[in-house]
């Protein structure tokens, strides 16, 4: 019987530890970590886990990242991590796990996520790329927007109508993209920031085996469910000590220069460091809730108030930093792998957050979404249905 | 680390308070209650002080309490806000226990937490930490005199901590010379007293920086401890709202599905959610009197009071028509919350004492 215990994983972080050297050859040092079930030990045996309680993972990290080992650079992987693995762990078949999910965790395969279009943001059920059945092969046909990394990607996650004629929700179907197929063209789409984080994705009669097909032809929506649910999880998540985030930058700037301080803005800033603490404390309490294998829909709450928060606090350091607020630091076209929201300018901060309220789910569709599922209110009459 | 979930026996705690009150404490009553004579219900905290032992929550076993703690006070707390309950148990229970457990008083502290005796410090509803209360009363040894407008949950306790120049006093509220006015309040569930002193016997129970601790200390447990009330109020609020908008129905339809509706509401319960979590932290920082109190304290203050004020304001405002009527208990949780608001002092006080303890400063002298 394994030890599921703090103790008994550290001892077999020990124990992995003294037969393979942290300092030695990256990619080699993480396959084994996998095949130790070492990777998300709440996964299965076999496949990166121990089927171990999933708080664990934080005892497991801590001890690589004591001992110096390399890590698996989470952040420039996080739609594969946070979204294509609980989803291929969950829909996927055997031979699609064993393919997938190392290359996935060690991070020589990067993906991303195919889901918007230009016609289907929030109802994203409205979905137009095609996927037509020809022999073993599916050929998929469309436009794919707001698609980050797929400049880098190897594979991505795909929806596509496969039943044009039925029901919109009960007419998808979730494929694996193999990014390196002929047909794909991938494109940068440059944000109000300057810079190009995301990408539009062209889809010109690729062929995808029957092979990528995740789930049952027509069942996508289904399985799209579990990777949109991880995709909030996955942005309310991280735990971050008091002022640790935005609010930190805006509290150094209060500090360091009394000679910007107005009454005005001092009510201000306490009213911003007031709301970042409370959104703080709840992100904690919400993870305390995960860890107790309670979830509890809080997620959704933490996500609104990280965007309103975020909006909150850029627009006032702009305004606090008075004319060297509007000095921006590069306009150019940059191809970031994430946001760098606490090392640029005041004004980077304030154009980016703007998308806080859009990307995941805008915060209206949220605010439907809690009404809906959390409090029970009845839906509006849908005409499309 | 701070702990903002509920544990078993908090939980356990809180289904038997929620079943005191369903029996004793209807909502109706509370209405019924607000227009007669007697604004506190006695019998209700006989039970709850006596009967379940929650006067005693924070009081160590050494002196006949209960040995739990303010964490468990504070879930007390959101029950009682979720039925607008008339009991002095936050000035009580909390405030007053607090003073006394600081100023080590070992006879009062076992009458209390037995629910023999109820106590209230004697300030104004609005002295926060921020601003200990002026020195009203004057000792003459140890005879008081003076007056102390606006004190909460005294008009129904036995026992009065009163801050005099020299030191916090004990006095008999229904000793001679002490005369208790009631306020017509705007809570009508929790009914502001004036008092006048005049020439009272007392007992000095801490002397000069003990006692001014002592009462800064008691401000801090009533500013951390009304956050888990509010959220009790707002919870309340939100419940009863969203079970109104599924029923009621207008244009063919639930006004409930009306995004206007559904929005609002949604805003209420994520700030409740939060509300819950900063409530929390500071009800475990008090009950481990960790150096972090007074700050997590002025928090609480500074964002859960606004959340019941809304959540008690959109419960009017969704109602329509039967939210404004007297006959709806809106109005109580209303009041409450807006009471709330200046209880232990103003979001705004709270800010100013956030400024000082984040060191957030703000403009120097002169600019």
């Amino acid at each position: 019987m394994p030890d599921h215990t703090a103790d008994g994983l550290r001892d077999l972080v020990a124990a992995f530890l003294s037969h393979h050297d942290p300092g030695g050859e990256r990619t080699s040092f993480l396959r084994a970590r996998f095949d130790a079930g070492l990777a998300w030990v709440n996964f299965p045996v076999g496949l990166g886990g121990l089927d171990a309680p999933r708080h664990l993972q934080s005892v497991v990290d801590e001890a690589f990242a004591r001992a110096g080992a390399p890590d698996n650079r989470p952040r420039r992987n996080s739609i594969g991590l946070g979204m294509a693995a609980p989803t291929l762990l969950r829909h996927g078949t055997p031979a699609q796990r064993q393919r997938f999910l190392r290359p996935l965790w060690t991070g020589e395969e990067i993906w991303c996520q195919l889901f918007s279009e230009p016609d289907a943001g929030s109802d994203l059920a409205g979905l137009n790329t095609r996927a037509v059945r020809d022999g073993d092969d599916w050929v998929v046909t469309g436009q794919k927007v707001w698609t980050s990394m797929a400049h880098r990607a190897r594979w991505a996650i795909l929806l596509a109508r496969t039943a044009p004629d039925a029901p919109k929700h009960r007419g998808i179907t979730y494929f694996v993209c193999d990014m390196t197929a002929p047909g794909v063209e991938v494109r940068p789409l440059r944000q109000l920031t300057g810079e190009a984080e995301f990408n539009e994705v062209f889809l010109s009669e690729v062929r995808l085996s029957d092979t990528l097909r995740l789930g049952a032809v027509d069942d996508g929506w289904r399985v799209a469910r579990t990777t949109l649910m991880n995709e909030r999880v996955a942005i309310g998540g991280r735990p971050l000590p008091r002022e640790g985030g935005m609010i930190g930058v805006l509290a150094r700037v209060w500090r360091e220069r009394p000679e910007l301080r107005t009454a005005g803005l001092h009510a201000e800033v306490l009213r911003a460091w007031v709301r970042a603490e409370a959104a703080r404390l709840t992100a904690l309490r919400l993870r305390q809730q995960l860890a107790a294998g309670e979830p509890g829909p809080e997620g959704s709450a933490v996500k609104l108030s990280f965007a309103g928060l975020a909006q909150r606090i850029s627009g006032l350091e702009v305004e606090l930093l008075g004319e060297h607020g509007l000095r921006h630091d590069d306009w150019t076209m940059r191809r970031p792998e994430e946001p760098d929201l606490l090392g640029r300018t005041a004004t980077y901060r304030y154009l980016r957050a703007r998308g806080n309220s859009i990307e995941g789910g805008t915060s209206e569709i949220l605010r439907t979404v809690i009404a809906e599922r959390v409090l029970g209110l009845p839906a509006e009459p849908r005409v499309d249905r | 680390m701070t702990n903002l979930l509920y544990d078993d026996d908090e939980e356990a705690l809180r289904a038997s308070v929620r079943a005191l009150l369903a029996a004793h404490a209807p909502v109706s009553g509370t209405l019924a209650r607000v227009d007669g004579d007697e604004p506190y219900d006695r019998g209700l905290w006989a039970r709850l002080a006596g009967q379940l032992g929650a006067a005693g929550l924070a009081v160590p076993e050494r002196h006949g309490g209960a040995g739990a703690g303010f964490r468990e006070v504070a879930v007390v707390l959101e029950e009682l806000g979720r039925a607008v309950a008339p009991v002095p148990y936050l000035g009580s229970a909390g405030v007053a226990t607090r003073a006394l457990l600081r100023c080590g008083d070992a006879e009062l502290l076992g009458q209390l937490a037995v629910g023999r005796r109820a106590a209230a410090l004697a300030v104004s509803v609005a002295a926060g930490p921020d601003a200990p209360p002026h020195a009203v009363v004057v000792a003459d040894g140890p005879v008081l005199s003076g007056t102390v407008t606006g004190v909460a949950d005294a008009l129904p306790v036995d026992l009065l901590l009163v801050p005099a120049d020299d030191g916090l006093y004990a006095v008999e509220a229904d000793g001679p010379g002490v005369r208790m006015t009631p306020v017509v309040s705007l809570d009508g569930t929790r009914t502001l007293a004036d008092i006048v002193f005049t020439g009272v016997p007392g007992r000095r129970i801490a002397a000069g920086e003990a006692a001014t601790r002592a009462v800064t200390d008691a401000l801090v447990a009533g500013a951390a401890l009304l956050a888990s009330e509010q959220v009790g109020v707002a919870q309340w609020c939100l419940d009863t709202t969203v079970e109104h908008v599924r029923l009621r129905r207008q244009f063919g339809r639930p006004i409930g599905s009306f995004q206007a509706v559904k929005h609002r509401l949604a805003d209420v319960w994520v700030e409740i959610s939060e509300a819950r979590a900063v409530a929390r932290h500071a009800a475990d920082r008090l009950a481990v009197d960790h150096p972090d109190t007074a700050l997590a304290a002025s928090l609480a203050q500074a964002h859960c009071a606004a959340v019941a004020v809304r959540a008690a304001e959109a419960c009017v405002q969704l109602h329509g028509g039967i939210g404004f009527t007297w006959e709806h208990p809106a109005h109580l949780y209303l009041k409450r919350a807006k009471s709330g608001a200046v209880a232990f002092g103003t979001a705004d006080r709270h800010r100013a004492v956030l400024a000082r303890l984040a060191d957030l400063p703000g403009p120097p002298p002169g600019a």
